[in-house]
Protein backbone atom coordinates (compact mmCIF):
# COMPACT_ATOMS: atom_id res chain seq x y z
CA UNK A 1 0.00 0.00 0.00
CA UNK A 2 1.34 3.74 -0.54
CA UNK A 3 0.97 5.79 2.44
CA UNK A 4 1.53 9.23 3.02
CA UNK A 5 4.87 8.45 3.90
CA UNK A 6 6.55 7.65 0.64
CA UNK A 7 4.87 11.22 -0.84
CA UNK A 8 7.11 12.84 2.00
CA UNK A 9 10.12 10.83 0.88
CA UNK A 10 9.97 12.61 -2.44
CA UNK A 11 9.16 15.91 -1.03
CA UNK A 12 12.32 15.75 1.17
CA UNK A 13 14.00 14.36 -1.90
CA UNK A 14 12.92 17.69 -3.61
CA UNK A 15 13.77 20.07 -0.92
CA UNK A 16 17.17 18.03 -0.80
CA UNK A 17 17.70 18.70 -4.37
CA UNK A 18 17.02 22.46 -3.38
CA UNK A 19 19.18 22.73 -0.88
CA UNK A 20 22.03 21.31 -3.25
CA UNK A 21 21.84 23.11 -6.33
CA UNK A 22 21.23 26.33 -3.76
CA UNK A 23 24.69 25.65 -2.67
CA UNK A 24 26.41 25.70 -5.82
CA UNK A 25 24.27 28.93 -6.88
CA UNK A 26 27.26 31.90 -7.19
CA UNK A 27 24.94 34.22 -8.55
CA UNK A 28 23.47 34.30 -4.84
CA UNK A 29 25.26 36.05 -1.88
CA UNK A 30 22.97 34.51 0.38
CA UNK A 31 23.27 30.85 -1.19
CA UNK A 32 24.22 29.27 2.02
CA UNK A 33 21.00 30.80 4.00
CA UNK A 34 19.24 29.14 0.99
CA UNK A 35 20.87 26.16 1.53
CA UNK A 36 20.34 25.97 4.78
CA UNK A 37 16.32 26.59 4.64
CA UNK A 38 15.71 24.10 1.87
CA UNK A 39 17.61 21.65 3.86
CA UNK A 40 15.99 21.79 7.14
CA UNK A 41 13.19 21.48 5.07
CA UNK A 42 14.04 18.68 3.79
CA UNK A 43 15.17 16.92 6.99
CA UNK A 44 11.94 17.89 8.14
CA UNK A 45 10.04 15.65 5.71
CA UNK A 46 12.85 13.04 5.55
CA UNK A 47 13.43 12.26 9.09
CA UNK A 48 10.81 14.34 10.92
CA UNK A 49 9.17 11.38 12.52
CA UNK A 50 12.81 10.39 14.13
CA UNK A 51 13.54 14.06 15.35
CA UNK A 52 11.12 14.17 18.56
CA UNK A 53 9.22 17.00 19.04
CA UNK A 54 11.94 19.05 20.88
CA UNK A 55 13.94 18.03 18.05
CA UNK A 56 10.99 19.02 15.48
CA UNK A 57 11.25 22.44 17.61
CA UNK A 58 14.78 23.56 17.32
CA UNK A 59 14.53 23.04 13.48
CA UNK A 60 11.40 24.94 13.35
CA UNK A 61 12.95 27.53 15.52
CA UNK A 62 16.04 27.37 13.14
CA UNK A 63 13.66 27.96 10.25
CA UNK A 64 11.87 31.04 11.50
CA UNK A 65 15.68 32.25 12.61
CA UNK A 66 16.82 32.19 9.10
CA UNK A 67 13.78 33.97 7.47
CA UNK A 68 13.20 36.72 10.08
CA UNK A 69 17.17 37.65 9.63
CA UNK A 70 16.34 38.14 5.72
CA UNK A 71 19.58 35.26 5.39
CA UNK A 72 17.83 33.70 2.32
CA UNK A 73 18.78 35.05 -0.78
CA UNK A 74 16.40 34.59 -4.14
CA UNK A 75 19.02 31.96 -6.53
CA UNK A 76 19.26 32.19 -10.36
CA UNK A 77 19.35 29.26 -11.48
CA UNK A 78 20.08 28.99 -15.55
CA UNK A 79 17.04 29.42 -17.16
CA UNK A 80 15.97 30.16 -20.72
CA UNK A 81 15.25 33.87 -21.80
CA UNK A 82 12.12 35.74 -22.57
CA UNK A 83 13.12 35.52 -26.24
CA UNK A 84 13.51 31.74 -25.81
CA UNK A 85 10.26 31.14 -24.04
CA UNK A 86 8.66 33.24 -26.80
CA UNK A 87 10.72 30.87 -29.49
CA UNK A 88 9.62 27.91 -27.48
CA UNK A 89 6.23 28.45 -27.66
CA UNK A 90 5.82 28.18 -31.14
CA UNK A 91 7.94 25.43 -32.07
CA UNK A 92 6.32 23.08 -29.48
CA UNK A 93 2.68 24.67 -30.03
CA UNK A 94 -0.10 22.39 -27.84
CA UNK A 95 1.80 19.98 -27.37
CA UNK A 96 3.13 22.25 -23.87
CA UNK A 97 -0.80 21.10 -22.72
CA UNK A 98 0.29 17.31 -22.55
CA UNK A 99 2.00 17.55 -19.25
CA UNK A 100 0.18 20.45 -17.65
CA UNK A 101 -3.15 18.55 -17.89
CA UNK A 102 -1.22 15.17 -16.63
CA UNK A 103 -1.57 17.19 -13.47
CA UNK A 104 -5.43 17.47 -12.77
CA UNK A 105 -6.00 13.96 -15.31
CA UNK A 106 -3.88 11.96 -13.25
CA UNK A 107 -5.50 13.38 -9.87
CA UNK A 108 -8.92 12.79 -11.16
CA UNK A 109 -7.88 9.26 -12.23
CA UNK A 110 -6.12 8.12 -8.88
CA UNK A 111 -8.83 9.60 -6.64
CA UNK A 112 -11.82 8.16 -8.99
CA UNK A 113 -10.28 5.16 -10.10
CA UNK A 114 -7.60 3.53 -8.23
CA UNK A 115 -8.22 4.81 -4.72
CA UNK A 116 -11.21 1.72 -4.43
CA UNK A 117 -8.61 -0.70 -6.02
CA UNK A 118 -7.29 -3.76 -3.68
CA UNK A 119 -4.82 -6.35 -4.03
CA UNK A 120 -6.08 -9.03 -1.91
CA UNK A 121 -7.56 -7.30 0.92
CA UNK A 122 -4.83 -4.52 0.80
CA UNK A 123 -5.91 -1.57 -1.03
CA UNK A 124 -3.32 0.15 -3.49
CA UNK A 125 -3.23 3.71 -1.68
CA UNK A 126 -4.07 4.59 1.60
CA UNK A 127 -7.90 5.47 1.14
CA UNK A 128 -7.44 8.97 3.77
CA UNK A 129 -4.45 10.10 1.77
CA UNK A 130 -5.75 9.56 -1.78
CA UNK A 131 -5.94 12.93 -2.77
CA UNK A 132 -2.23 13.94 -1.99
CA UNK A 133 -0.55 10.35 -2.88
CA UNK A 134 -2.50 10.84 -6.35
CA UNK A 135 -0.89 14.73 -6.21
CA UNK A 136 2.26 13.17 -6.16
CA UNK A 137 2.04 10.70 -8.64
CA UNK A 138 0.49 13.42 -11.05
CA UNK A 139 3.67 15.22 -11.02
CA UNK A 140 5.93 12.61 -11.47
CA UNK A 141 4.08 11.47 -15.02
CA UNK A 142 3.66 15.25 -16.05
CA UNK A 143 7.23 15.94 -15.05
CA UNK A 144 8.34 12.33 -17.26
CA UNK A 145 6.27 13.00 -20.02
CA UNK A 146 7.29 17.04 -19.87
CA UNK A 147 10.90 15.64 -20.31
CA UNK A 148 10.82 13.49 -23.01
CA UNK A 149 8.19 15.83 -25.21
CA UNK A 150 9.35 18.86 -24.89
CA UNK A 151 13.68 17.39 -24.17
CA UNK A 152 14.32 19.30 -21.30
CA UNK A 153 17.68 18.62 -19.29
CA UNK A 154 17.27 16.51 -16.41
CA UNK A 155 18.55 18.76 -13.80
CA UNK A 156 15.60 21.44 -15.00
CA UNK A 157 13.08 19.77 -12.56
CA UNK A 158 15.32 20.55 -9.08
CA UNK A 159 16.52 23.91 -10.83
CA UNK A 160 13.21 25.72 -12.25
CA UNK A 161 11.73 24.17 -9.01
CA UNK A 162 13.89 26.13 -7.12
CA UNK A 163 14.16 28.72 -8.77
CA UNK A 164 9.58 29.06 -8.02
CA UNK A 165 10.44 27.80 -4.27
CA UNK A 166 13.09 31.26 -3.85
CA UNK A 167 10.43 33.10 -5.68
CA UNK A 168 8.36 32.30 -3.03
CA UNK A 169 10.97 32.22 -0.21
CA UNK A 170 10.13 31.93 3.70
CA UNK A 171 6.33 31.79 2.54
CA UNK A 172 6.70 28.74 1.40
CA UNK A 173 6.41 27.24 4.90
CA UNK A 174 4.23 29.49 6.02
CA UNK A 175 0.71 27.42 6.16
CA UNK A 176 2.50 24.72 7.72
CA UNK A 177 3.97 27.31 10.39
CA UNK A 178 0.09 28.37 10.94
CA UNK A 179 -1.34 25.16 11.01
CA UNK A 180 1.17 24.36 13.71
CA UNK A 181 0.60 27.37 15.86
CA UNK A 182 -3.14 26.44 15.52
CA UNK A 183 -2.35 23.49 17.83
CA UNK A 184 -0.76 25.85 20.22
CA UNK A 185 -3.82 27.81 20.71
CA UNK A 186 -5.57 24.88 21.53
CA UNK A 187 -3.50 23.34 24.03
CA UNK A 188 -3.65 27.37 25.55
CA UNK A 189 -7.16 27.39 25.53
CA UNK A 190 -7.13 30.05 22.95
CA UNK A 191 -10.18 28.99 20.71
CA UNK A 192 -12.04 28.55 23.97
CA UNK A 193 -11.63 31.46 25.79
CA UNK A 194 -12.69 33.33 22.19
CA UNK A 195 -15.72 31.66 22.18
CA UNK A 196 -16.81 32.13 26.14
CA UNK A 197 -16.35 35.81 25.33
CA UNK A 198 -18.67 35.73 22.41
CA UNK A 199 -21.65 33.84 24.28
CA UNK A 200 -21.35 35.89 27.31
CA UNK A 201 -21.13 39.40 25.85
CA UNK A 202 -22.87 39.25 22.41
CA UNK A 203 -27.10 39.67 22.35
CA UNK A 204 -28.38 36.41 21.05
CA UNK A 205 -31.90 36.84 22.44
CA UNK A 206 -34.03 37.77 19.42
CA UNK A 207 -33.84 34.92 16.61
CA UNK A 208 -32.01 37.19 13.70
CA UNK A 209 -29.78 38.69 16.43
CA UNK A 210 -28.42 35.11 17.30
CA UNK A 211 -28.12 34.06 13.04
CA UNK A 212 -26.26 37.13 12.88
CA UNK A 213 -24.10 37.04 15.96
CA UNK A 214 -23.35 33.14 14.74
CA UNK A 215 -22.87 34.13 10.90
CA UNK A 216 -20.17 37.06 11.65
CA UNK A 217 -18.25 35.14 14.65
CA UNK A 218 -17.67 32.76 12.52
CA UNK A 219 -16.03 35.07 9.95
CA UNK A 220 -13.76 37.12 12.53
CA UNK A 221 -13.23 33.87 14.40
CA UNK A 222 -11.95 32.75 11.51
CA UNK A 223 -10.09 35.27 10.94
CA UNK A 224 -8.20 35.07 14.30
CA UNK A 225 -7.78 31.89 13.97
CA UNK A 226 -6.75 31.50 10.01
CA UNK A 227 -9.13 28.61 9.61
CA UNK A 228 -12.60 27.74 9.69
CA UNK A 229 -12.02 24.02 10.98
CA UNK A 230 -11.38 26.38 14.48
CA UNK A 231 -14.18 28.05 14.38
CA UNK A 232 -16.62 25.90 13.98
CA UNK A 233 -16.77 23.49 16.91
CA UNK A 234 -16.46 26.27 19.78
CA UNK A 235 -19.11 28.93 17.98
CA UNK A 236 -21.57 25.89 17.20
CA UNK A 237 -21.31 24.49 20.21
CA UNK A 238 -21.63 27.40 21.92
CA UNK A 239 -24.10 29.79 19.70
CA UNK A 240 -25.39 27.20 16.73
CA UNK A 241 -26.61 24.44 18.53
CA UNK A 242 -28.03 26.07 22.64
CA UNK A 243 -29.52 29.00 20.76
CA UNK A 244 -30.36 28.65 16.99
CA UNK A 245 -30.96 24.81 16.89
CA UNK A 246 -32.69 23.96 20.25
CA UNK A 247 -33.85 27.64 21.51
CA UNK A 248 -35.24 28.78 18.36
CA UNK A 249 -36.03 25.24 16.19
CA UNK A 250 -33.57 26.01 13.54
CA UNK A 251 -32.73 23.26 10.99
CA UNK A 252 -29.00 21.92 12.34
CA UNK A 253 -28.33 20.91 8.68
CA UNK A 254 -28.71 24.68 7.18
CA UNK A 255 -27.05 26.13 10.10
CA UNK A 256 -24.11 24.24 10.20
CA UNK A 257 -23.56 24.20 6.55
CA UNK A 258 -23.94 28.30 6.05
CA UNK A 259 -22.36 28.77 9.22
CA UNK A 260 -18.93 27.02 7.65
CA UNK A 261 -19.97 29.37 4.63
CA UNK A 262 -19.66 32.18 6.80
CA UNK A 263 -16.60 31.19 8.22
CA UNK A 264 -15.14 30.78 4.77
CA UNK A 265 -15.75 34.20 3.89
CA UNK A 266 -13.21 34.76 7.44
CA UNK A 267 -10.90 32.64 5.35
CA UNK A 268 -10.77 34.96 2.29
CA UNK A 269 -10.20 38.26 4.29
CA UNK A 270 -7.15 37.11 6.70
CA UNK A 271 -3.44 36.79 6.34
CA UNK A 272 -3.07 33.97 9.03
CA UNK A 273 -4.95 31.74 5.75
CA UNK A 274 -1.04 32.21 4.62
CA UNK A 275 -1.55 29.23 1.78
CA UNK A 276 -4.63 30.63 0.00
CA UNK A 277 -3.81 34.70 0.61
CA UNK A 278 -0.06 35.24 1.26
CA UNK A 279 1.89 32.39 -1.06
CA UNK A 280 0.16 33.19 -4.23
CA UNK A 281 0.96 37.02 -4.25
CA UNK A 282 5.03 35.80 -3.46
CA UNK A 283 3.85 32.95 -5.92
CA UNK A 284 2.50 36.00 -8.88
CA UNK A 285 5.41 38.48 -8.15
CA UNK A 286 2.84 40.81 -6.82
CA UNK A 287 5.00 43.32 -4.45
CA UNK A 288 2.11 43.65 -2.47
CA UNK A 289 2.19 41.10 0.09
CA UNK A 290 -1.80 41.78 0.86
CA UNK A 291 -2.92 42.66 -3.02
CA UNK A 292 -5.04 38.70 -3.05
CA UNK A 293 -6.69 39.40 0.23
CA UNK A 294 -7.52 43.16 -0.72
CA UNK A 295 -9.12 41.51 -4.07
CA UNK A 296 -11.48 39.12 -2.37
CA UNK A 297 -13.07 41.48 0.29
CA UNK A 298 -15.69 42.91 -1.52
CA UNK A 299 -16.94 39.46 -2.86
CA UNK A 300 -16.17 38.33 0.86
CA UNK A 301 -18.29 41.09 2.75
CA UNK A 302 -21.44 40.76 0.20
CA UNK A 303 -21.18 36.30 0.90
CA UNK A 304 -21.06 36.80 4.72
CA UNK A 305 -24.59 39.31 4.19
CA UNK A 306 -25.77 36.56 1.60
CA UNK A 307 -25.19 33.95 3.87
CA UNK A 308 -26.43 35.61 7.13
CA UNK A 309 -29.66 35.91 4.49
CA UNK A 310 -29.86 32.42 3.45
CA UNK A 311 -29.72 31.23 7.27
CA UNK A 312 -32.59 33.01 8.38
CA UNK A 313 -34.89 32.56 5.60
CA UNK A 314 -33.65 28.83 5.09
CA UNK A 315 -33.23 27.80 8.69
CA UNK A 316 -36.46 28.69 9.81
CA UNK A 317 -38.96 27.27 7.84
CA UNK B 1 -8.02 36.28 29.54
CA UNK B 2 -4.21 36.95 29.10
CA UNK B 3 -3.59 34.46 26.56
CA UNK B 4 -4.95 35.92 24.23
CA UNK B 5 -2.16 37.99 24.03
CA UNK B 6 -0.97 35.46 21.46
CA UNK B 7 -3.75 36.47 19.09
CA UNK B 8 -2.75 40.32 19.89
CA UNK B 9 0.92 39.51 18.92
CA UNK B 10 -0.36 37.61 15.63
CA UNK B 11 -2.34 40.95 14.79
CA UNK B 12 0.37 43.75 15.56
CA UNK B 13 2.73 41.92 13.88
CA UNK B 14 1.07 41.04 10.37
CA UNK B 15 0.21 44.95 10.57
CA UNK B 16 3.84 46.22 10.85
CA UNK B 17 4.77 43.45 8.72
CA UNK B 18 6.98 41.75 10.81
CA UNK B 19 8.54 38.36 8.99
CA UNK B 20 5.36 36.01 9.46
CA UNK B 21 7.68 32.75 10.66
CA UNK B 22 9.10 35.19 13.21
CA UNK B 23 5.63 36.55 14.50
CA UNK B 24 3.85 33.36 14.68
CA UNK B 25 6.61 31.48 16.54
CA UNK B 26 6.49 34.97 19.08
CA UNK B 27 2.41 34.36 19.41
CA UNK B 28 2.95 30.62 20.26
CA UNK B 29 5.14 31.35 22.73
CA UNK B 30 2.81 34.33 23.98
CA UNK B 31 -0.12 32.16 24.41
CA UNK B 32 1.93 29.26 26.11
CA UNK B 33 3.10 31.52 28.96
CA UNK B 34 0.23 33.02 29.59
CA UNK B 35 -1.56 29.31 29.88
CA UNK B 36 1.54 28.08 31.89
CA UNK B 37 3.97 26.46 29.61
CA UNK B 38 7.55 26.89 29.45
CA UNK B 39 9.43 28.05 26.68
CA UNK B 40 10.89 24.53 25.92
CA UNK B 41 7.47 22.95 26.29
CA UNK B 42 5.90 25.49 23.32
CA UNK B 43 8.63 24.79 21.33
CA UNK B 44 8.51 21.50 21.39
CA UNK B 45 4.61 21.57 21.21
CA UNK B 46 5.19 23.36 18.07
CA UNK B 47 7.59 21.35 16.68
CA UNK B 48 5.25 18.00 17.13
CA UNK B 49 2.46 20.36 15.06
CA UNK B 50 4.57 21.39 12.50
CA UNK B 51 5.58 17.80 11.83
CA UNK B 52 2.13 16.89 11.70
CA UNK B 53 0.81 18.91 9.39
CA UNK B 54 3.47 18.61 6.68
CA UNK B 55 1.01 17.17 4.77
CA UNK B 56 0.03 21.44 4.43
CA UNK B 57 3.03 21.69 2.15
CA UNK B 58 2.57 18.90 -0.10
CA UNK B 59 1.22 21.27 -2.95
CA UNK B 60 4.41 22.24 -3.31
CA UNK B 61 5.68 19.11 -5.26
CA UNK B 62 3.90 20.45 -8.13
CA UNK B 63 6.76 23.55 -8.54
CA UNK B 64 9.23 21.24 -10.43
CA UNK B 65 6.59 20.11 -12.97
CA UNK B 66 5.55 24.15 -12.93
CA UNK B 67 8.84 25.04 -13.63
CA UNK B 68 9.77 22.71 -16.50
CA UNK B 69 6.73 23.87 -18.22
CA UNK B 70 7.29 27.48 -17.68
CA UNK B 71 11.09 27.07 -18.75
CA UNK B 72 9.48 25.24 -22.02
CA UNK B 73 7.25 28.44 -23.06
CA UNK B 74 3.95 27.04 -21.71
CA UNK B 75 2.88 30.59 -19.92
CA UNK B 76 3.49 32.39 -23.54
CA UNK B 77 1.96 29.79 -25.29
CA UNK B 78 -1.27 30.31 -23.20
CA UNK B 79 -1.44 33.78 -23.30
CA UNK B 80 -1.10 33.50 -27.34
CA UNK B 81 -4.06 31.20 -27.33
CA UNK B 82 -5.57 34.22 -25.53
CA UNK B 83 -4.75 36.79 -28.06
CA UNK B 84 -6.11 34.30 -30.85
CA UNK B 85 -9.64 34.22 -29.44
CA UNK B 86 -12.22 37.27 -30.28
CA UNK B 87 -14.24 38.89 -27.56
CA UNK B 88 -12.06 38.05 -24.68
CA UNK B 89 -11.61 40.15 -21.71
CA UNK B 90 -9.59 39.34 -18.07
CA UNK B 91 -12.82 39.52 -16.56
CA UNK B 92 -14.82 37.17 -18.96
CA UNK B 93 -12.08 34.51 -19.12
CA UNK B 94 -11.72 34.03 -15.29
CA UNK B 95 -15.80 33.86 -15.49
CA UNK B 96 -15.03 30.72 -17.37
CA UNK B 97 -12.54 29.69 -15.29
CA UNK B 98 -14.32 29.82 -12.23
CA UNK B 99 -17.25 28.07 -13.33
CA UNK B 100 -15.48 25.13 -14.37
CA UNK B 101 -13.37 25.65 -10.78
CA UNK B 102 -16.94 26.14 -8.74
CA UNK B 103 -18.88 22.35 -11.19
CA UNK B 104 -15.30 20.32 -10.14
CA UNK B 105 -15.06 21.17 -6.80
CA UNK B 106 -18.40 20.56 -6.56
CA UNK B 107 -17.81 16.91 -7.36
CA UNK B 108 -14.70 16.41 -5.66
CA UNK B 109 -11.63 17.59 -7.64
CA UNK B 110 -10.78 20.55 -5.83
CA UNK B 111 -7.14 19.00 -6.10
CA UNK B 112 -6.77 19.43 -10.24
CA UNK B 113 -6.26 22.70 -9.71
CA UNK B 114 -4.80 25.82 -7.42
CA UNK B 115 -2.45 28.55 -6.78
CA UNK B 116 0.77 27.14 -7.67
CA UNK B 117 -0.40 24.24 -10.07
CA UNK B 118 -2.90 26.12 -12.70
CA UNK B 119 -3.13 29.88 -11.63
CA UNK B 120 0.46 30.74 -11.91
CA UNK B 121 1.61 28.45 -15.40
CA UNK B 122 -1.87 29.65 -16.93
CA UNK B 123 -4.59 31.37 -15.49
CA UNK B 124 -2.62 34.70 -14.42
CA UNK B 125 -0.96 35.13 -17.54
CA UNK B 126 -4.04 34.03 -19.91
CA UNK B 127 -5.71 36.67 -18.06
CA UNK B 128 -2.94 39.00 -18.16
CA UNK B 129 -2.70 38.43 -22.33
CA UNK B 130 -6.72 38.68 -21.88
CA UNK B 131 -6.44 42.29 -20.70
CA UNK B 132 -3.66 43.00 -23.30
CA UNK B 133 -5.96 42.22 -26.32
CA UNK B 134 -9.00 44.27 -25.13
CA UNK B 135 -7.64 47.00 -23.89
CA UNK B 136 -3.80 47.74 -25.05
CA UNK B 137 -0.43 47.26 -23.07
CA UNK B 138 -1.26 47.20 -19.21
CA UNK B 139 0.84 49.17 -16.76
CA UNK B 140 2.69 47.28 -14.12
CA UNK B 141 -0.27 48.07 -11.68
CA UNK B 142 -3.09 46.95 -13.95
CA UNK B 143 -1.12 43.60 -14.06
CA UNK B 144 -0.76 43.07 -10.74
CA UNK B 145 -4.25 43.59 -9.76
CA UNK B 146 -5.38 41.16 -12.61
CA UNK B 147 -2.70 38.72 -11.42
CA UNK B 148 -4.55 39.22 -7.67
CA UNK B 149 -7.39 38.65 -9.07
CA UNK B 150 -6.69 35.28 -11.17
CA UNK B 151 -5.78 33.89 -7.89
CA UNK B 152 -8.89 35.53 -5.56
CA UNK B 153 -10.92 33.62 -7.99
CA UNK B 154 -9.89 30.12 -7.73
CA UNK B 155 -10.12 30.86 -4.06
CA UNK B 156 -13.44 32.34 -4.25
CA UNK B 157 -14.82 29.10 -6.23
CA UNK B 158 -13.26 26.54 -4.28
CA UNK B 159 -14.41 28.06 -0.55
CA UNK B 160 -17.99 28.19 -1.76
CA UNK B 161 -18.38 24.96 -3.95
CA UNK B 162 -16.15 22.33 -2.10
CA UNK B 163 -19.19 21.77 0.53
CA UNK B 164 -21.49 20.40 -2.44
CA UNK B 165 -19.19 17.61 -2.51
CA UNK B 166 -20.46 15.00 0.43
CA UNK B 167 -17.07 13.64 0.87
CA UNK B 168 -15.75 16.91 1.70
CA UNK B 169 -13.39 16.79 4.68
CA UNK B 170 -15.11 20.14 6.21
CA UNK B 171 -18.82 18.43 5.23
CA UNK B 172 -16.95 15.55 7.55
CA UNK B 173 -15.76 17.55 10.32
CA UNK B 174 -19.47 19.56 10.54
CA UNK B 175 -21.87 15.98 10.61
CA UNK B 176 -19.03 14.09 13.27
CA UNK B 177 -19.29 17.63 14.97
CA UNK B 178 -22.82 17.66 14.71
CA UNK B 179 -23.03 14.02 15.96
CA UNK B 180 -21.17 14.21 19.18
CA UNK B 181 -23.89 17.20 20.59
CA UNK B 182 -26.05 14.04 19.55
CA UNK B 183 -28.02 15.34 16.50
CA UNK B 184 -27.34 12.65 13.92
CA UNK B 185 -27.82 13.47 9.96
CA UNK B 186 -26.69 12.34 6.55
CA UNK B 187 -24.12 14.37 5.40
CA UNK B 188 -26.09 15.24 1.73
CA UNK B 189 -28.48 17.70 4.34
CA UNK B 190 -25.50 19.65 4.84
CA UNK B 191 -24.32 19.21 0.79
CA UNK B 192 -27.93 20.09 -0.32
CA UNK B 193 -27.94 23.70 1.72
CA UNK B 194 -24.46 24.75 0.44
CA UNK B 195 -25.55 25.28 -2.83
CA UNK B 196 -27.45 27.63 -2.46
CA UNK B 197 -24.32 29.99 -1.33
CA UNK B 198 -22.43 28.51 -4.52
CA UNK B 199 -24.89 30.23 -6.30
CA UNK B 200 -24.40 33.19 -4.86
CA UNK B 201 -20.88 33.34 -4.94
CA UNK B 202 -21.07 32.80 -8.97
CA UNK B 203 -23.46 35.83 -9.12
CA UNK B 204 -21.58 38.07 -7.08
CA UNK B 205 -17.93 37.03 -7.71
CA UNK B 206 -19.20 37.20 -10.91
CA UNK B 207 -20.50 40.57 -11.27
CA UNK B 208 -17.47 41.96 -9.70
CA UNK B 209 -15.68 40.34 -12.84
CA UNK B 210 -17.32 41.86 -15.28
CA UNK B 211 -17.08 45.17 -13.56
CA UNK B 212 -13.09 44.67 -12.99
CA UNK B 213 -13.07 44.47 -16.64
CA UNK B 214 -14.52 48.00 -17.11
CA UNK B 215 -12.69 49.35 -15.11
CA UNK B 216 -9.54 47.86 -16.19
CA UNK B 217 -10.94 49.30 -19.46
CA UNK B 218 -11.04 52.63 -18.69
CA UNK B 219 -8.41 52.85 -16.90
CA UNK B 220 -6.08 51.64 -19.56
CA UNK B 221 -8.34 53.70 -22.66
CA UNK B 222 -6.04 55.19 -24.70
CA UNK B 223 -6.08 58.53 -24.61
CA UNK B 224 -6.45 60.83 -27.62
CA UNK B 225 -5.00 64.04 -28.06
CA UNK B 226 -7.34 66.63 -27.73
CA UNK B 227 -9.61 64.96 -25.88
CA UNK B 228 -9.63 65.92 -22.40
CA UNK B 229 -10.30 62.92 -19.45
CA UNK B 230 -11.51 63.77 -16.15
Amino acid sequence: MIKLSAVYLLAGLMFAGFALFSAGDRANSKRFGNTAFWGLTALSFLAGDRLGDLGNGVLVLSLALLAGFGLLGRGQPATTTPDERMALAQRFGNRLFIPALMLPLVVALGVLVLKPIQFGGIALMDPKQATLISLAVAVIVGLVTALILLRQPPASPLQEGRRLADTIGWAVLLPQFLAALGAVFALAGVGAQIGHLVTTYLPVDTRFAAVTVYCVGMAAFTMLMGNAFAAFPVLTGGVAIPILVIHFGGNPAVIASIGMLSGFCGTLMTPLAANFNLVPPALLEIPDRYAVIKAQIPTALLMLIVNTVLMYVLAFQ
Amino acid sequence: MLILLGVAVIVAGFALRLNPLLVVVAAALTSGWFAGLSPLQVIAAFGKAFNENRYVSIAYLALPLVGVLERAGLRERAAAIIAGLKGVTAGRFLLSYMALRQVTAAVGLVAIAGQPQTVRPLIAPMAEAATEVHDGPPDLAARYAVRAMAAATDNVAVFFSEDVFIAMGSVLLMVGFLTSSAIVLDPIHISVWSIPTALAAFAIHGARLLLFDRRLARRLAPRTPGVIRP
